[in-house]
């Protein structure tokens, strides 16, 4: 076995300022191996990622990689050097260059600095776009491809170039199933290759399809290297969590809130339409209920959301808030009516990155309150340390800036953002994307929790199973329409996924 | 007592700061003396503060109120208004323009104010309409008046350049008879009062950054814009009348051409020293303020080393290399990691001593 290790890295530590993000940290990856790499938020998986690809300096420890047969120790000190040694990453977050082609992002930064030869460089990528069949030119525009064909591009990319080690940081987190499927099956040809693939993710689902071996964070400390086929999820859970299943045990079990007595809507719109949700629809949900969004990426869910927070330009339909007509044409009216939006794509439309942790919590309520009421120091500290404490927010101080937290930090934030403004009916698009299971359980719990105190929620996740659990009746879209809706029995998996194929499977 | 040194190092007040002090020690080094405040008799019979520090101070006032604005432009609208030294050389005309068709009075020179502010403030806002609903980047946009501002001044007073004498506009200029500190340190220390206080009973801070570093969050969380950055751009324009005016004022006439001509390099350069972005974001108006006597300061050391007026400039170029670069966020990185190298090496130590 360990003649076939291809990377070694061994007592990996790093701290930043305030934070201990990795003590000690072992992993060894094998040739043909997929090993996937798993923790909580802040666990430190992104940060083990990024000391081995040379974007952090690693405080202590060492790292080896087979280099031409034997394991030699190396010293990333860039990314560059990584991908020159053969490492090649693909990130969570997309990190190519919007304004430029994709055959431009496939090639750009390999290293040779020579003349480029633009014909063959886009034969190159239109030959590796069939090959991975991604349905996009090799001239567009990349910033006009959808994001899931963006990751794609990404990947492709970085199985492009010859690689012995190809990490994938939460790759799956905006593709849909036909995507990741294609992904997948690009993966164990590169296994069969002998590759070593590093997966990063919090799907157990794609986790257990796919892996050979799992490695397991938690708070920066290993807790430990399994063989996935013997490792039941259950326990996989509580290794990562650190503490009993009970409460993942208990949501699910626990029994979906009746649809209230009291049927008054809360919000109610008809005819509702914005600039890019076109076709108007009607929509309406009552005190305390949990209605959900569902259908596949691009269905036009977080489109009709958006409408309904007015993010996009409103160009008809009317609005009724506990039954009185009230006019929503922009964002600031939503908010004054006491709806809250969490919005999909939290680093674009979510965080403000270069403030600190306090400033982000107490924005909406701020602009609600108005230019010329700031509130004191002393109460934006107070609302801060209320929630960060309420909401378990890693942070070193409230005075941090945001875009050093994980992920998820970030996302719970956010989240303390709109909870603080006290809204009646509150719109989360997404919010457990990219988070860990941990935090996942604790937003569906929080979610429960608003609706027994009377607020509405609109929950959408690309997760159908975190949607039955959480929401008592389903809207499901397709193609930018509403195509129908499922409440109580009726709301099955089977039910969903038939209602999302619709005609495209009575015409097959 | 540790805690509010770390908090002070990593405050971006820091290298502007630190910058100043050194062209203090340096200057201490050079002469004993360079500092000194004495008593004098100006021309006008009033016995007033004089000395290095003193024309820093009050030499550095046009740039300090600019830069006031320039930092809130930069910080909302990832750019910088070119057009600030030409709107001043307007502002400066309007305001002679009313005085001169008038007979001097207190409230003669409130109204030219006003009205110059108010011309001033138009135009700021016919370069925030073309930044903030045009989308045009702030330097192209203001390059339009950056070159034809001066045209504009011109104009208004039928190209003549005008003086105009009072005793009144010498006491806001200069002095004002039995207080013997100059009238622009004087409204340049009202203006910061004002300032921050604007700052603590409003949001300007906080919308102007989130509208700086995330345009979209911002409109998400009821904030607009475009209301930000044309708000940007009228406070910028009342900083540039006054500036303008306070110029006029010191200098006794209006001439078009070189009313604090190529002073808008002199603010960005301020706004950088403050660290301040050039690119949007986080902000300081006091560090700007700062940077702009650290550049009025090195004006006036280079002159007391009796630099030739013709070579000053290059000499506070190399300067401002220096301190652009300590400011760069590499050699930031550089001097922490050095000092946190140093500092644990003192810790160690002290374990050492204390396991012996």
């Amino acid at each position: 076995m360990q003649d076939n290790v291809v990377l070694s890295m061994r007592n990996i530590s790093k701290s930043f300022p305030g934070v201990r993000a990795l003590q000690n940290v072992d992993f060894t990856l094998r040739k043909g191996e997929i090993h996937a790499l798993m923790g909580e938020n802040g666990a430190g998986k992104s940060t083990l990622i990024k000391v081995l690809t040379g974007v952090y300096p690693k405080d202590s420890g060492r790292i080896f990689l087979d280099l031409n047969g034997g394991l030699k120790e190396i010293n990333v000190r860039s990314p560059h050097e990584a991908q020159t040694l053969g490492i090649s990453t693909v990130y969570q977050e997309i990190t190519l260059c919007p304004n430029l082609t994709v055959a431009e992002n496939m090639f750009i930064g390999r290293g040779n600095y020579r003349l480029v030869n633009w014909r063959t460089m886009k034969k190159r990528a239109t030959e590796i776009l069939e090959k991975f069949n991604i349905p996009a030119r090799a001239t567009q525009q990349l910033d006009t491809c959808s994001i899931a064909e963006q990751q794609i591009v990404a990947i492709a990319r970085a199985v492009d170039m010859d690689c012995k080690v190809l990490i994938l940081d939460e790759p799956t987190s905006s593709l849909d199933e036909q995507e990741v499927e294609k992904l997948f099956s690009l993966m164990r040809d590169l296994k069969s290759r002998g590759v070593g693939i590093i997966f990063v993710t919090h799907f157990l689902e794609q986790m257990y399809e796919i892996s050979d071996t799992v490695t397991v964070l938690r708070n920066g400390e290993l807790v430990g290297e399994y063989e996935v086929k013997n490792l039941p999820r259950v326990e996989l859970i509580s290794k990562m969590m650190g503490k009993d299943l009970d409460d993942i045990s208990a949501i699910r079990k626990r029994k979906l809130p009746d649809e209230k007595a009291d049927t008054s809507p809360v919000y109610e719109a008809v005819g509702l339409s914005s600039t890019n949700s076109p076709n108007a629809f009607d929509f309406k949900i009552s005190k305390g209920e949990v209605n959900g969004f569902t259908g596949l990426l691009g269905s036009g869910r977080s489109e009709s959301v958006r409408a309904i927070f007015a993010a996009d330009k409103i160009t008809g339909g009317k609005v009724k808030i506990n039954g009185k007509e009230v006019k929503i044409r922009k964002p600031k009216d939503a908010m004054m009516q006491g709806v809250g939006y969490l919005p999909e794509d939290r680093k674009r439309d979510g965080i403000v990155e270069d403030l600190s942790v306090r400033e982000n919590i107490i924005l909406a309520l701020q602009s609600m309150k108005g230019f010329f009421r700031p509130f004191s120091k002393a109460e934006a500290e107070a609302f801060a340390d209320k929630y960060i404490k309420l909401l378990g927010i890693k942070t070193a101080s409230m005075d941090t800036p945001i875009k050093s937290l994980s992920g998820g930090n970030q996302q719970k934030a956010i989240l303390a953002r709109w909870l603080l403004t006290n809204p009646q009916y509150l719109i989360l698009d997404e919010p457990t994307r990219g988070i860990d299971v941990g935090t996942k359980v604790e937003i569906q719990k929080l979610i429960l929790k608003l609706a027994e105190e009377g607020v509405s929620v609109t929950f959408i996740s690309s997760e159908i199973e975190e949607m039955l659990r959480t929401c008592s009746r389903l809207i499901v879209m397709r193609d930018r329409k509403m195509v129908g809706e499922l409440k109580g029995e009726a709301m099955t998996q089977d039910n969903i996924i038939h209602m999302i194929a619709g005609e495209a499977e009575q015409i097959g | 007592m540790g805690n509010g040194i770390r908090k002070f190092m990593k405050s971006q007040l820091v290298i502007p700061l630190l910058s100043l002090l050194l062209l203090v020690i340096f200057n201490l080094i050079r002469d004993v003396g360079f500092f000194s405040i004495s008593i004098t008799t100006n021309n006008q019979g009033h016995r007033v503060l004089s000395g290095n520090l003193i024309s820093i101070f009050n030499g550095a006032s046009a740039i300090a109120i600019i830069s006031i604005g320039m930092t809130l432009i930069t910080s909302c609208c990832k750019g910088q208004d070119i057009s600030v030294a030409a709107l001043a050389a307007i502002a400066g005309s309007v305001f002679v323009s009313v005085l001169r068709s008038h007979e001097i009075t207190i409230p003669v020179i409130i109204l030219a104010f006003i009205f110059s502010c108010l011309v001033s403030v138009l135009f700021s806002l016919f370069n925030g309409v073309l930044v903030a609903v045009f989308k045009i980047q702030p330097m192209i946009a203001t390059l339009i008046l950056f070159s034809a501002g001066r045209s504009i001044a011109y104009w208004i007073n039928g190209g003549a350049t005008p003086t105009v004498s009072s005793p009144l506009l010498a006491s806001i200029g200069g002095f004002i008879p039995g207080i013997p500190i100059p009238t622009p340190i004087i409204i340049m220390v009202i203006f910061l009062v004002l300032i921050s206080l604007v700052l603590k009973l409003t949001n300007l801070g906080l919308y102007t950054q989130v509208v700086g570093i995330n345009e979209r969050t911002a409109h998400l969380n009821g904030i607009n814009p475009v209301l930000m950055k044309l708000t940007a751009f009228i406070i910028s324009g009342v900083c540039v009348a006054m500036a303008g005016c306070i110029t006029v004022c010191r200098i006794g006439l209006i001439n078009h051409e070189t009313l604090l001509l190529d002073t808008e390099m002199d603010v960005i350069l301020a706004v950088a020293i403050g660290g301040t972005s050039l690119g949007g974001g986080r902000f300081s108006l006091f560090g700007s303020v700062i940077g702009a006597y650290i550049i009025q300061a090195l004006t006036v050391t280079l002159y007391a080393m009796k630099v030739p007026s013709a070579a000053v400039k290059a000499y506070k170029a190399v300067v401002i290399i220096l301190i652009v670069m300590i400011n760069s966020p590499v050699v930031k990185d550089f001097f922490i990691k050095l000092y946190r190298k140093l500092f644990k090496k003192q810790v160690e130590t002290k374990i050492s001593i204390k396991a012996s």
